[in-house]
């Protein structure tokens, strides 16, 4: 296999990596904004304070991991990206550094500031919305290359339909996977209470995820009509993750399994993930950058690989020590155990 | 706006990232070293005390990660925001570091996890201690991996560059270049010893306080030790880092110390000003120290400044830089030492608020030395960003608002700074240790 493909895996990996992972977090820090501002919290933030404390750093590495991995397989992404995003990314960076600093604050200082949380929950929402702008803009169409370097024309990106529908479906999306497996866990915590406004929860935005979903592909014709007709081939894997998804449905309408619920969840948005991501290869930015001028020279393809592989042996093991702690520990998880 | 040239703009806002998350790095590589010894006496002695001390550390330390996170993220995406044409260039080169880097720190984030979270679950103390050994190793990985690239960019190696193409790649070349074992070893050992430092100034502030509790002397004790180990190391890595100066980059070594012509038995000037003639004045001179310094030899000859043209010079004033830096560590290898000498005689003095007073300063004093040190290295390979291959000119974004998000960042990091302060001075006042010692089930020691 070409360096260039086993790159794109990886990276296209972590980055569902981190989907799944921020998008629990993102959410429920929503939810539990929200719940605040309901006077529900005594019934959802136990919960969510109980399963995010330990793991926010970890979520964060999965980004990071993701932007140095991309910038080390494909160097090139950074003189592209690095050039249009400074505004975009670093409205996310200064997002993500309220969330950071959340945990730590609200855990040891400010214990139940509204405003810090209202603020955090608020986050949850505009960051999965300035980190997707990233693939609206991949699409094409939006930079420009001049002498000075590449150039974003804002206007035609806040001005076209395919923006704003990448950004709901990233919300919807959001709030869908993490009500999902946020009633899991409340369900393993055997609590009753803060499993039924989950389940709602996880209902209420399962239809505007697929709504979107479907409605960016049709966008898509009319934008890059290359990229939608490679996804029209790879209509089958689309189809499993809709299978998939009123299968994860059907089980949290009828109170069933909600494990196997949030299992059928990441099948779901797994097959939609890389059906996108293999439609669109090769093209790292549309249409000026594929992955074969971008990629790394051979010695370092190979050294990244290396050190890629050994430090998966080090981190599924460290990873697995984690989630059984924390995450599979019945005790710790209904707050018998500290 | 503020920074209409986005080169500077550029290399500012750059600066002002680094500087903050400089601050909490530092304290990140060297706290959770701490934090294990003081885990380890406690287990060893059977003290109650140091164990607490471990968790009191430890807690303080997660406020600091969650900031030197944040910010590392920063200027992670920074380096390509602020920087496209660099990263293009060297990210062929030295993408494995950083790579690794990310590795290290991941590692070191699971295991701090589940250390701050199992506090209760683990009766055995032992086991509890094992947690903390990835994090301390991680946490000292990250600084290696991290710091090599910075080496890189001081001493370009690992690469060819043939009709402006960049052809023979060797990452573990470029990893191990010429500046990394004095850069690395400096780095590591100044965090050690600015952590071990930190923590003594707020155990003498406590004891100043009027808390006469005998935790407070006992962690005074410790990290005092633990300094003055450290101070003295980083004085014999200084120099060899004067020596690796004087043989790769002879300009930084030159404008540092304000030596212009080339010459044997060359002296070491210490403070003073220069004029615009390029005279020293007021400056103390030690003979020969500046041939010692660089080849060992008094009578060695060191290259001069105006051997290089005047637009590859670096700035002259990182020599004030240098300075701070030489001085405030020969202070504190000073204080530490006269403070273990009084500690073992029994001298009064060393239980006086005065002297007291002194070890609380040495905390700052010691950050103070960190970040001057970095601006004198940083500043001292003007105009590069690669020594000899590339100027931060060319490698600087064109994007017209670097001003702008040099103001958003500022206003961040103040809000951090804050928040970082704020939330210290509650979680350690509401809960001064006697209290915490009560709940724990008495004072055993």
């Amino acid at each position: 296999m070409s360096y260039e493909i086993i790159g794109m895996a990886v990276l296209w990996t972590f980055l569902f990596g981190y989907v799944i992972v921020a998008s629990v977090d993102f959410g429920a820090g929503f939810f539990n904004a929200y719940s605040l501002m309901t006077g529900k919290q005594h019934i959802l933030t136990r919960v969510i304070q109980r399963y995010l404390s330990p793991v926010w750093e970890v979520t964060n590495v999965f980004l990071v991991f993701f932007f140095v991995g991309i910038v080390g397989f494909f160097p090139s992404t950074a003189y592209y990206y690095g050039s249009i995003l400074l505004i975009p990314v670093s409205i996310s960076i200064i997002l993500l550094a309220i969330r950071g600093s959340y945990y730590a604050f609200e855990t040891y200082g400010a214990r139940g500031h509204r405003g810090y949380a209202f603020m955090y929950g608020a986050t949850g929402l505009i960051l999965p919305a300035s980190l997707s702008v990233v693939l609206t803009i991949s699409e094409g169409g939006f930079v420009e290359l001049t002498d000075s370097g590449p150039h974003l024309d804002y206007w035609a990106l806040f001005t076209s339909p395919l923006t704003w529908s990448i950004v709901v479906l990233s919300v919807a999306a959001v709030l869908y996977i993490s009500a999902v497996f946020l009633t899991w866990y409340a369900d393993r915590a055997g609590d009753v209470e803060a499993t039924k406004v989950l389940r709602r929860y996880a209902l209420i935005w399962a239809l505007p995820t697929i709504v979107t979903a479907g409605g960016i592909v049709y966008e898509l014709r009319s934008h890059n009509v290359e990229h939608f007709e490679s996804l029209m081939n790879l209509w089958w894997m689309f189809a499993i993750s809709f299978i998939f998804f009123v299968a994860s449905v059907w089980l949290i309408w009828n109170r069933k399994k909600y494990g196997v619920a949030f299992v059928m969840l990441i099948g779901q948005f797994a097959f939609a993930f890389y059906a996108y991501g293999i439609s669109k290869y090769p093209y790292l930015l549309y249409p000026h950058l594929t992955v074969f001028d971008g990629v790394t020279n051979d010695s370092m393809a190979i050294a990244l690989i290396i050190a890629f592989v050994a430090g998966l042996a080090l981190l599924l093991p460290s990873l697995y020590l984690l989630m059984r702690l924390f995450l599979f520990d019945k005790k710790y998880v209904s707050g018998k155990s500290k | 706006m503020l920074f209409e040239d986005p080169v500077f703009g550029s290399r500012m806002l750059t600066l002002l990232t680094l500087t903050f998350h400089v601050i909490f790095a530092t304290l990140g590589v060297g706290i959770p070293l701490m934090i294990m010894i003081a885990q380890w006496v406690g287990i060893k002695k059977n003290d109650l005390h140091y164990i607490m001390m471990a968790r009191r550390w430890a807690r303080g330390f997660v406020v600091l990660v969650a900031v030197g996170v944040v910010t590392g993220t920063a200027i992670g995406l920074q380096l390509a925001l602020l920087w496209p044409n660099f990263m293009e260039l060297a990210g062929h080169v030295i993408a494995l570091p950083l790579f690794m880097e990310v590795f290290a720190f991941f590692f070191e984030a699971i295991f701090l996890g589940i250390y701050l979270y199992t506090w209760d679950r683990f009766e055995n103390q032992r086991k509890h201690l094992l947690l903390l050994v990835p994090v301390a190793v991680g946490a000292a990985m990250s600084a290696f991996f991290i710091t090599t690239v910075n080496g890189f960019m001081n001493a370009p190696a690992g690469f060819d560059i043939v009709n402006g193409q960049m052809t023979g790649v060797n990452p573990i070349e470029a990893m191990f270049n010429a500046a990394t074992p004095t850069k690395v070893s400096h780095v590591v050992a100044t965090a050690f010893m600015t952590s071990a430092f930190v923590l003594a100034a707020v155990a003498a502030y406590r004891l100043i306080r009027g808390s006469d509790h005998v935790y407070h002397k006992k962690a005074l004790h410790l990290t005092m030790k633990i300094g003055l180990v450290f101070a003295v190391a980083i004085a014999l890595i200084g120099d060899f880092a004067g020596k690796y100066l004087a043989e790769y980059q002879p300009e930084k070594l030159a404008a540092a110390e304000w030596h212009f012509e080339t010459e044997r038995e060359a002296p070491l000037v210490l403070y003073g000003l220069l004029d615009e003639e390029r005279d020293v004045r007021y400056g103390l001179e030690i003979p020969y120290a500046l041939s010692i310094l660089a080849h060992n030899h008094p009578s060695a000859e060191v290259i001069g400044l105006n051997e290089f043209p005047e637009d590859e010079q670096p700035p002259l004033f990182i020599h004030y830089f240098f300075d701070v830096m030489i001085t405030i560590g020969m202070w504190m290898i000073g204080l530490s030492l006269v403070y273990w000498f009084a500690i073992r005689r029994g001298w009064a003095f060393a239980q006086a608020n005065w002297f007291r007073w002194l070890i609380v300063l040495g905390g700052p004093l010691s950050m103070l030395a960190i970040q001057s040190g970095w601006w004198m290295t940083e500043f001292g390979r003007q105009p590069w960003i690669m020594r000899g291959v590339m100027t931060v000119q060319e490698a600087a974004t064109q994007s017209d608002y670097v001003g702008l998000m040099f103001v958003l960042f500022a206003g961040l990091y103040f809000i951090l700074g804050v928040g970082v302060v704020v939330v210290l001075t509650k979680m350690f006042r509401g809960n001064p240790v006697e209290k915490e010692l009560a709940e724990q089930g008495g004072d055993r020691s």
